[in-house]
């Protein structure tokens, strides 16, 4: 706490001195003081340790899963689940919103069938994959690809809608082939868009895996929380628990260094303009 | 769109309908005849339909999932808006917290589910709702967090100037400029909140929705589990139909504001 107290009164004392250490050093403050939390709490008695270990409890048995094969096995099925369902959404996302957004008619038509069908929640099938599929892989593809499929074809759709359209007609007029506008018009124009589909469709397609894996049982992460659980191995159920937001945050960092990576050339990123 | 014609008007109502009513009219036929165990005809779910979603099935599994899904979701929104506004307001606070929410934030919220059983059990109306309630939170709390960041500091300023006290500040500037972000992020808790909703049910085993779909399932009930489906798709699209009006009404002076910045 004296840090603490520290820090802000030289912040107050001496305002913005815009440093980049600055955020990151009262970041690593932040989560210092959670995990104090976490450790206090229990070892306090304000929290029953039987719910609540002390973090350092979670940790042993995170360090202890760590080196059995089943956790890996486990972490490969649910990254690999996760990102065949991506993968797929991502490629029938981008087909179907260039193809529809290209053609106002189509676009015109599929309009209304598509707002109604985004918002019909994605859990609403597992009855029926659990049927069809039983608690394998395809039942949790089923649900990644429907939930994900949205988020990036509207991205897409959105993005098409947004080419100029004096570009559009120049590139007519200079008779360039329908393969030429999409790859030197529209892409472009719709890359910005996509990229945000996919930041969207990887966390969504994450939750979906794991509820598939929890409810389902469908082998992965999500599973192993479940058999912890209800073996009533609180520690270890705390440590996937970890692990699984562990992988959250790195689907958002790697979702974002693939934004800035792909859209280098763009004006959002660039910082010579 | 003011001044569509009527034969425009007719040509709209025609694009919107075409392709559903296509589209249904295609699921009626192709399975019409279809002896699929999975795949009953259409006609047959249809037909089961208000047999199977009578008054009791409303008033004990239907209106409680919905109960407790409003409850959990408005819990979310206004801890998240509150906490939002206290934590962006504040650069240090910001600073330190950010971490631990988008930390908070990347855990898929089912998992959840099994953290909370450990406490409480998964039996009774409480643990559901605490269950969406945090599921829901952190797209509210982060999204208004943001939205606080970026307030621009010369309302804020005119408004110390003008010497309007604080509560009218919180509700006139930092709320009102916020409320776009806070309804981004509740666009996106709503969709949480909707799936936690069905798999809370799905988890502990009592009645509810998601509940009693789960039952036809496992009965083998196979037209009433399809019935199940699409009143649960409909649930999602009303809801989503629900939220735009809100939106809708809500910032109806944002839409405007954008629109005279853009010059038309």
């Amino acid at each position: 706490m004296t840090t603490l107290s520290a820090l802000a009164g030289r912040v107050a004392t001496r305002p913005a001195p815009l440093t980049k250490s600055r955020p990151a050093a009262l970041g690593m403050l932040g989560v210092a003081l959670a995990v104090g939390l976490l450790e206090a709490l229990p070892r306090l008695g304000i929290v029953d340790s039987r719910f609540l270990p002390p973090f350092s409890t979670m940790a042993r048995s995170l360090a202890g899963q760590l080196t059995t094969a089943e956790f890996w096995t486990a972490t490969g099925q649910t990254l690999r689940g996760w990102a065949l369902g991506l993968a797929i959404a991502m490629a029938a996302g981008i087909a179907a919103g260039v193809v529809v957004g290209s053609v106002p008619l189509l676009r015109a038509l599929t309009a209304s069938t598509i707002e109604f069908l985004r918002p019909i929640p994605s859990v609403a099938l597992i009855p029926l994959v659990v049927l069809i599929y039983g608690s394998e892989m395809p039942s949790a593809l089923v649900l990644v690809v429907y939930a994900s499929f949205w988020q990036v074809l509207v991205q897409v759709l959105y993005g098409v809608a947004d080419v100029d359209p004096v570009v559009r007609d120049t590139a007519r007029s200079y008779r360039f082939s329908r393969r030429a506008v999409v790859r030197t018009v529209v892409w472009p124009t719709a890359m910005p868009y996509v990229v945000t589909g996919f930041r969207l469709a990887a966390s969504v397609a994450l939750i979906l895996e794991i509820t598939a894996e929890l409810i389902i049982g469908v082998p992965g992460l999500g599973r192993s929380i479940g058999v912890a659980q209800s073996s009533g191995a609180v520690a270890e159920t705390y440590a996937l628990v970890l692990v699984v937001g562990v992988i959250g945050v790195l689907v958002n960092v790697l979702a974002r260094a693939v934004e800035r990576r792909a859209l280098r050339w763009h004006t959002s990123v660039r910082g010579d303009l | 769109m003011a001044h569509l014609g009527a034969g425009g008007l007719v040509k709209r109502v025609l694009t919107t309908l075409a392709l559903p009513a296509v589209l249904v009219a295609a699921w009626w036929f192709a399975s019409a005849h279809s002896t699929s165990f999975f795949w009953p005809p259409l006609r047959t779910i249809v037909e089961a339909f208000p047999e199977t979603w009578t008054a009791d099935p409303w008033l004990h599994d239907v209106l409680p999932s919905l109960a407790r899904l409003a409850i959990g979701y408005l819990i979310a929104l206004a801890a998240g808006a509150g906490l939002g506004v206290a934590i962006g307001s504040s650069r240090t606070l910001r600073e330190i917290c950010e971490p631990v929410l988008e930390f908070l934030r990347a855990v898929p919220p089912p998992v959840l589910i099994p953290v909370i059983a450990l406490f409480a059990g998964y039996t009774g109306w409480t643990s559901k709702i605490i269950t969406i309630a945090l599921g829901c939170v952190w797209p509210i709390l982060l999204n208004t967090i943001e939205g606080v960041r970026s307030l621009d500091e010369v309302l804020r300023d005119t408004a110390r100037s003008y010497g309007l006290g604080r509560v009218a500040t919180l509700w006139h500037v930092v709320l009102r400029g916020a409320s776009p972000r806070i309804a981004t992020g509740a666009r996106q808790a709503l969709s949480i909140g909707v799936i936690l909703m069905v798999i809370s049910e799905l988890f502990g085993a009592n009645r509810g929705l998601g509940a009693a779909i789960v039952q036809f399932q496992r009965g083998f009930a196979i037209p009433q589990m399809w019935t199940g489906i699409i009143l649960l798709g409909l649930i999602g699209v009303a809801l989503s139909a629900l939220f735009r009006l809100v939106e809708h009404r809500a910032l109806a002076w944002y839409r405007g504001l954008r629109q005279a910045e853009r010059g038309a």
